[in-house]
């Protein structure tokens, strides 16, 4: 297999590529530029379109008419880029079109800063945009994951019609892992609904969002949802290391792979720890939390976001910890390690 | 020859303003389905086919053969 | 005996929620005959946008999407580079275009597109209920401009000038339907616009002056007087700008 040294954010757009990127849109940001930069270069060689968009704005629009237009498109921006996207893709969900969106994030709020974050998993988990809605949000903790999150993102989206989120952060998407390179074998997936021109064999196709009267808005809402559970129940996808430990660490992201190192020097020191890496962070992976743990820690780069997702998952069965890091340093394993002394002392 | 689509006529009355013959008229002792008073033509035989009726019309109620 | 005048075949059967006397159906009437007389329905892809005209993706039989509040250049942007032999045209209204959706006007235009865009300018806001629009007059009432239209409520835009100074636009023309003649003038003007484009010749736009009688606070006969006697002074008529190859 070809291999390569490559940067996170030039590991998705290979990927994608691959994976049979036929439109991209975006607009330059730290700390995803690379990963536009990369798609100018390549995309047309495999007979795409790349479009640096006059904003954030725009370039999800143009994401919506290329997906509706039945082929694989993308988007990607880091935090505040994000936030600007967020009415196209809360209308890229409510005309149920596939594509994928990657968020390389930044610190904030506002402006923030450059550094990496996790500060935006409610925004990519419990909506983001207005109305009703749900993302399969993939966070991916190294490069290789970057490019097959990447792979899998696309049908994903095919699957279901709907998009799916590469929620990464700036290290992720800056760092440099040799990567195993590899085409996918192209799945078919029926796009007989895209607005590809009726050429009078068939009734207009419509990709719209507007239900004006309350029943049809109300249908379609319970259609989203109804695909939802069945996102839910198909599709959580976690990672889990010493699944019988009394603490469990839980991680997503870059954060996991500090953790992953906490575990070793927990066992040389008689700590019995393990690892609940949420690989899907929506759908949440809900099984993961049948343990008999006496405590879990969950360790983020934010103020305390999934916490709250692990603490419904644990309901009370056990006290749920929090160490969080803002402003964009990523939490060590001394952090971490101090934290599970302190729980496993009290 | 005009064709009257009464029930898509909203009875705007831009057809009635235009016409040169004045033969078009809003016909008040009608009211359509969707609650508006519909056009009628007053004198087929001075009608000359123009057509600026049907030009004119926003939701193409008349068709001239 | 065949047909003089009839509803073009690109026009669905739905009765179109226009208020009695708007003009956008004269509009939709005009895309639907350009449609049918270049025999493109098939291959065209219409693009809806935010505002009363919202709902043309239930009036014209080609494939259509309902774009987002002034993104619909953006949307048609997507479209087009995916599918380069389809016609994709938008349809928008003034604040659609020349308010929220400035930017993506524009830089569809820097880009030259190979897209129609109509666009209409009936110089308040209709679907909202008579707010100001972008192109509202100066001195012009409206419910967010009670005081008629001042300085410090921004001086109307004339958007078919300022595109016009971007190379990458080839096609724009200003035309009204307040009168028969100038419809039919109007008519010609969409049908050159999407012929253009079968020539991949880029980015045309068709401004057509439009009427409000509901929020105009008019009879639809004196809202199309207005049209010819306070808007056409403001936004004269004609070609701004003909890159078109000659044929």
């Amino acid at each position: 297999m070809e291999q390569k040294l490559m940067k996170g954010n030039e590991a998705i757009a290979e990927a994608a590529i691959r994976a049979g990127l036929k439109f991209y849109a975006g607009y330059p940001i730290t700390p995803q530029t690379e990963l536009p930069e990369y798609l100018a270069k390549h995309m047309e060689k495999s007979g795409g379109t790349f479009i640096q968009a006059e904003s954030e704005i725009s370039a999800i629009n143009m994401v919506y008419g290329a997906a509706g237009a039945g082929i694989r498109a993308m988007t990607s921006s880091s935090s505040p880029g994000i936030s600007l996207k967020q009415e196209g893709i809360s209308y890229i969900v409510g005309s149920e079109l596939p594509c994928v969106i990657v968020n390389v994030m930044r610190t904030g709020p506002g402006l923030g800063g450059i550094h990496p974050s996790q500060s935006d998993y409610f925004q990519a988990v419990k909506g983001g945009g207005h109305g009703d809605y749900k993302m399969l949000v993939l966070a991916p903790n190294s490069v290789q994951e970057m490019y097959d999150f990447t792979i899998d993102a696309f049908d994903i989206a095919d699957k279901y019609r709907n998009p799916v989120m590469i929620l990464a952060d700036g290290i992720l998407g800056q760092m440099m892992e040799a990567v195993n390179l590899y085409t996918p074998a192209t799945e078919k997936f029926d796009k007989s609904w895209a607005t590809t021109g009726t050429y009078k064999k068939r009734k207009h196709n419509i990709i719209n969002s507007l239900y004006i009267k309350p029943e049809e808005s109300e249908t379609l809402n319970k259609r989203l949802q109804a695909k939802y559970k069945i996102m839910a129940q198909n599709e959580q996808r976690v990672e889990i290391i010493n699944p019988d430990a009394d603490i469990m660490l839980v991680a997503f992201g870059i954060v996991a792979r500090v953790a992953k190192q906490v575990l070793d020097d927990a066992k040389s020191q008689n700590l019995s720890v393990g690892l609940i890496r949420p690989l899907t962070v929506w759908p949440f992976p809900s099984k993961a939390f049948k343990t008999a743990a006496k405590a879990y820690l969950t360790i983020e780069l934010n103020s305390g976001q999934m916490v709250e997702d692990v603490r419904l998952e644990v309901n009370g069965r056990a006290p749920v910890h929090f160490l969080g890091k803002m402003g964009g340093k990523v939490l060590t394993v001394d952090d971490i390690m101090a934290k599970l002394k302190q729980i496993a002392g009290a | 020859m005009i064709t009257i689509n009464e029930e898509m006529c909203q009875g705007c009355g831009l057809c009635v303003e235009i016409c040169p013959r004045k033969i078009l008229a809003l016909d008040e002792s009608k009211i359509n389905d969707r609650g508006h008073t519909p056009i009628v033509m007053t004198d087929e035989n001075a009608c000359t086919g123009c057509s600026l009726c049907a030009v004119m019309c926003p939701d193409c109620v008349i068709e001239i053969e | 005996m065949p047909l003089k005048f009839k509803k073009p075949d690109s026009l669905t059967d739905i009765a179109m929620h226009y208020c009695p006397g708007c003009t956008h159906g004269i509009i939709h009437r005009l895309v639907a005959n350009a449609i049918d007389t270049l025999g493109i329905e098939g291959k065209t892809v219409g693009i809806a946008s935010v505002g009363c005209s919202v709902f043309a993706y239930n009036y014209f039989t080609c494939d259509m999407q309902q774009a987002s509040h002034g993104r619909a250049p953006a949307v048609a942007t997507g479209v087009k580079r995916s599918l380069p032999d389809r016609i994709v045209f938008t349809y928008q209204g003034d604040g659609d275009l020349a308010a929220i959706g400035t930017a993506e006007i524009v830089h569809a235009a820097a880009r030259g597109e190979n897209i129609t865009v109509i666009f209409v300018n009936n110089a308040i806001y209709g679907m909202t209920g008579g707010q100001m629009a972008p192109t509202t007059l100066n001195g012009q009432v409206t419910l967010t401009s009670p005081y008629g239209r001042r300085q410090q409520e921004g001086h109307p835009v004339r958007m078919s000038e300022m595109l016009s100074t971007l190379d990458g636009a080839r096609y724009i023309e200003r035309v009204s339907v307040h009168n028969p003649a100038h419809i039919i003038k109007a008519g010609k003007s969409i049908i050159k616009a999407f012929e253009m484009q079968l020539r991949g010749e880029g980015f045309s736009m068709i401004e057509v002056l439009s009427t409000c009688p509901t929020n105009l606070k008019m009879s639809p006969v004196k809202a199309l007087k207005w049209v010819e006697n306070n808007m056409i002074p403001f936004y004269p008529l004609g070609i701004i700008k003909d890159g078109s190859v000659k044929v």
